[in-house]
């Protein structure tokens, strides 16, 4: 915590220079008085509140000092160049990071007010609660029925056999996948294409009933088809579910989400709504890293 | 030339010819590599294979031949009397003859028509050796100069060095097996001689083994009997515990290797492990004799119960320690195998780690599993040594693990050792022991595959 303090007047004077050399001087923002963030960290009705955030995988420190706030029914994307520390980010919030060796996490993050670093926290429930699909698609080598129906299972959130019908149709309804696979729910799942084994992900995600939903580029695999389909996904998805969405499709973050957040070698450097992120960056970086000046 | 070096000299020529070849393509094309249509290395090696493999194939087959036709020039040299002997006394002669020829001590004082003869084939040795080594470099170097007139820049070197190289892997590949297929080939026919002499019925199903064989038919004890079934279910009996011990211990071992013990521990822990499978199964014996069997008989006996100091349950117990590391370092490599993905996957829905672990990991994990436990459960059918010393060679039918049985390897060791006529039913046994083995083990083998082929998860 000791080199982040310090650290943190440092990046400040070299953001200003930054800033000056920018050839559009922009108006530069630094609402919350927290570090370095440009734009407002804030959202309306914050669901999760991430405060001092800071990841260490082992020396290395990934990600420092992030001050996030996450809206109820909202999505947020989670954009920056490869190794910004994004998925670093989006794995805390549901305590991924506990197992990878070596990872250590401080700072404060609350969702619905409960403490998520909190030593009497079990970890079992936090998941259960907030939901993640991954980069690649990892159905379980079981059959499509059984890998929605793995969640409710272990969770005993169906005490009959027509209950769990019931939760696999409803989920697979909601991701849009029912009516491909309905006549096929005893094959195994990695026999889907790719889109739809993420669409299977993603209903297996739903079945817990989760409230928070954390996407780590769930598109990079897939075709422009398969991605249209889960961008919609997403976009219905909202109505239920908090959703923070990591992705490298600058178009896709603009298409799909309400605010943007802006990461940097470790550093949140720009929040705000996702139209003015796109059309009227505050930061230097975040103008580049649009513009595909980098990253 | 002697053989030796006689392939030392090819392989010299070889390499010669592989800078030959590599400098001509050079020359071909005046130095612009870019017009040839291999690399020049390519070229080298065409040529060093035109010197090598027709030189060698006929040196092999030459060397394969020879014997024969030594063998009827010194028979058609030597007198009339001789020449019309019964074949196995004529058998006997040209044995001599080579053995004089060798400079090796004959007993009996030689015939000088034998000491002529066997001068007769060192001559016709010589010639058969100079003509070889005439031949086999003539051909070498006719190789060498056909392969070096052929390389011009469009002849396509790589594709038939590529060529040559995948036949010599189906070669090697092919080798495992014919050898298999001869190995079976000759079990076979030995157990069919033994099933001429005892009926097949009587040998598997029978209850008493007892193989002796009487020499006149009044001896005492002259009642051979070849029931294989006290022999077999020892087997079971003792690998059955063995299993019971490694199966357990090795799989718990292998999930908390895996899955609970950081790198640290696991480093050093699975080498440790794995030097279980380096000590000699004869030590473990002593240590089953020595130790186990005594402890597990006081132990018995304060409880009253019967034990025999050579025990199924001494030789399992231990055996069963000696197949651990199969189980737990083959079982511990297939579970860090399954993709972390699918470890992610689990938890993010809110699984715990034992359900992570035995819904998610072991399925998926269940074809290398069953293979490491039918690699232990092979170890533990074929292992000798410890039943030996352990369990004894009393061949008892029963079930009761604290009484002496006997193994079938155990019983083709003992038929087999010492001297022994090969054509008693005696010694056929063995073979007849060695072929019901092979069908079991192979039989557990399918088995065991249908089994993972109809339960395994599989991811990717």
């Amino acid at each position: 915590m000791n080199t982040v303090t310090q650290s943190k007047p440092e990046s400040v004077s070299r953001m200003k220079t930054l800033i000056n050399k920018s050839m559009s001087a922009k108006p530069v923002n630094f609402q919350g008085e927290m570090g370095a963030t440009v734009g407002s960290i804030h959202a309306d009705n914050p669901r999760i509140t991430c405060r001092n955030v800071n990841v260490f995988y082992a020396e290395n420190h990934a990600i420092q000092d992030i001050n996030l706030d996450i809206g109820t029914n909202e999505v947020i994307s989670l954009i920056g160049p490869s190794g910004c520390g994004k998925s670093t980010f989006l794995r805390c919030l549901n305590r991924m990071n506990d197992t990878v060796e070596g990872c250590r996490v401080s700072g404060e993050i609350k969702i619905d007010d409960v403490d998520v670093y909190s030593k009497h926290l079990d970890v079992v429930p936090l998941r259960a609660q907030v939901g993640m699909v991954f980069q690649k698609p990892n159905p379980f080598p079981k059959s499509i029925y059984d890998n929605i129906a793995y969640g409710p299972k272990i969770h005993g959130l169906a005490s009959t056999k027509a209950e769990l019908d019931q939760i696999v149709e409803s989920s697979l309804r909601k991701a849009g996948l029912w009516d491909e696979v309905k006549d096929r729910l005893d094959q195994p799942g990695t026999g889907l294409s790719g889109g739809q084994q993420q669409r299977l992900c993603i209903a297996r995600t739903l079945s817990v009933e989760p409230e928070v939903i954390l996407m780590d580029e769930p598109c990079s695999a897939l075709d422009p088809i398969a991605t249209a389909k889960i961008e919609q996904l997403i976009d219905e998805l909202r109505q239920r579910y908090t959703i923070a969405i990591v992705t490298h499709s600058m178009q896709q973050a603009a298409r799909v989400s309400q605010r943007t957040a802006y990461f940097h070698l470790g550093k949140l450097i720009e929040v705000g709504k996702t139209s003015d992120v796109f059309t009227n960056p505050l930061h230097e970086l975040t103008q580049d890293y649009i513009t595909g000046r980098f990253g | 030339m002697q053989t030796p070096y006689l392939l030392f000299t090819l392989l010299i020529l070889s390499v010669l010819a592989y800078f030959i070849g590599k400098r001509r393509s050079v020359t071909v094309v005046e130095g612009a590599l870019r017009e040839l249509h291999s690399l020049p290395a390519y070229y080298g090696y065409y040529t060093a294979l035109w010197g090598l493999i027709p030189a060698l194939f006929l040196m092999l087959v030459w060397l394969s031949f020879e014997p024969t036709w030594l063998a009827h020039q010194t028979v058609a040299s030597l007198p009339e009397e001789i020449k019309s002997l019964p074949s196995s006394k004529l058998n006997l002669q040209l044995n001599n003859i080579k053995n004089v020829a060798a400079g090796l001590q004959v007993s009996q004082r030689v015939d000088p028509l034998i000491v002529e003869a066997a001068e007769h084939y060192n001559r016709l040795r010589k010639i058969s050796n100079f003509a070889l080594t005439l031949v086999v470099l003539t051909c070498s170097l006719t190789g060498i100069w056909l392969a070096h007139k052929k390389i011009n820049k469009d002849y396509r070197a790589r594709n038939v060095v590529e060529k040559i190289m995948t036949g010599l892997m189906i070669l090697a590949s092919t080798i495992a097996i014919f050898t298999t297929v001869g190995i079976v080939a000759s079990v076979v026919f030995e157990s069919l001689l033994f099933f001429r002499q005892v009926p097949f019925f009587d040998f598997l199903f029978g209850l008493e083994w007892s193989p002796q064989t009487a020499l006149r038919a009044d001896q005492v004890g002259s009642s051979g009997a070849f029931g294989a079934v006290p022999l077999f279910a020892g087997t079971l009996l003792i690998s059955s515990i063995a299993l019971i011990v490694a199966v357990p211990i090795g799989l718990m071992s292998a999930i908390y290797l895996s899955e609970f013990a950081g790198s640290k521990f696991r480093s050093t822990a699975k080498p440790t492990l794995e030097i279980l499978a380096g000590i000699p199964t004869v030590v473990y014996g002593f240590f089953a004799a020595l130790t186990v069997a005594p402890f597990i008989r006081e132990t018995g006996e304060l409880w009253g119960w019967v034990v025999s100091s050579e025990s199924a349950l001494a030789a399992g117990l231990v055996m069963g320690i000696m197949i651990i590391p199969f189980v737990s370092s083959l079982s511990d490599d297939v579970i860090n195998a399954v993709p972390q993905s699918l470890r992610d996957a689990a938890y993010a829905l809110g699984a715990t780690q034992a359900e992570t672990i035995k819904q998610i990991i072991l399925p998926a994990a269940l074809p290398g599993i069953v293979g490491s436990i039918l690699l232990a459960a092979s170890r533990a059918i074929g292992e000798t040594m410890i039943v030996v010393m352990a369990a004894g060679l009393a061949a008892n039918l029963t079930a009761n693990p604290l009484e002496a049985v006997t193994t079938v390897t155990v019983q083709i060791v003992t038929l087999l050792v010492g001297d022994q006529e090969f054509d008693s039913p005696k010694t056929l046994s063995a073979f007849a022991l060695g072929l019901m083995l092979f069908v079991v083990t192979l039989a557990l083998n399918v088995i065991a595959l249908h089994i993972v082929r109809k339960y395994r998860e599989q991811y990717e």
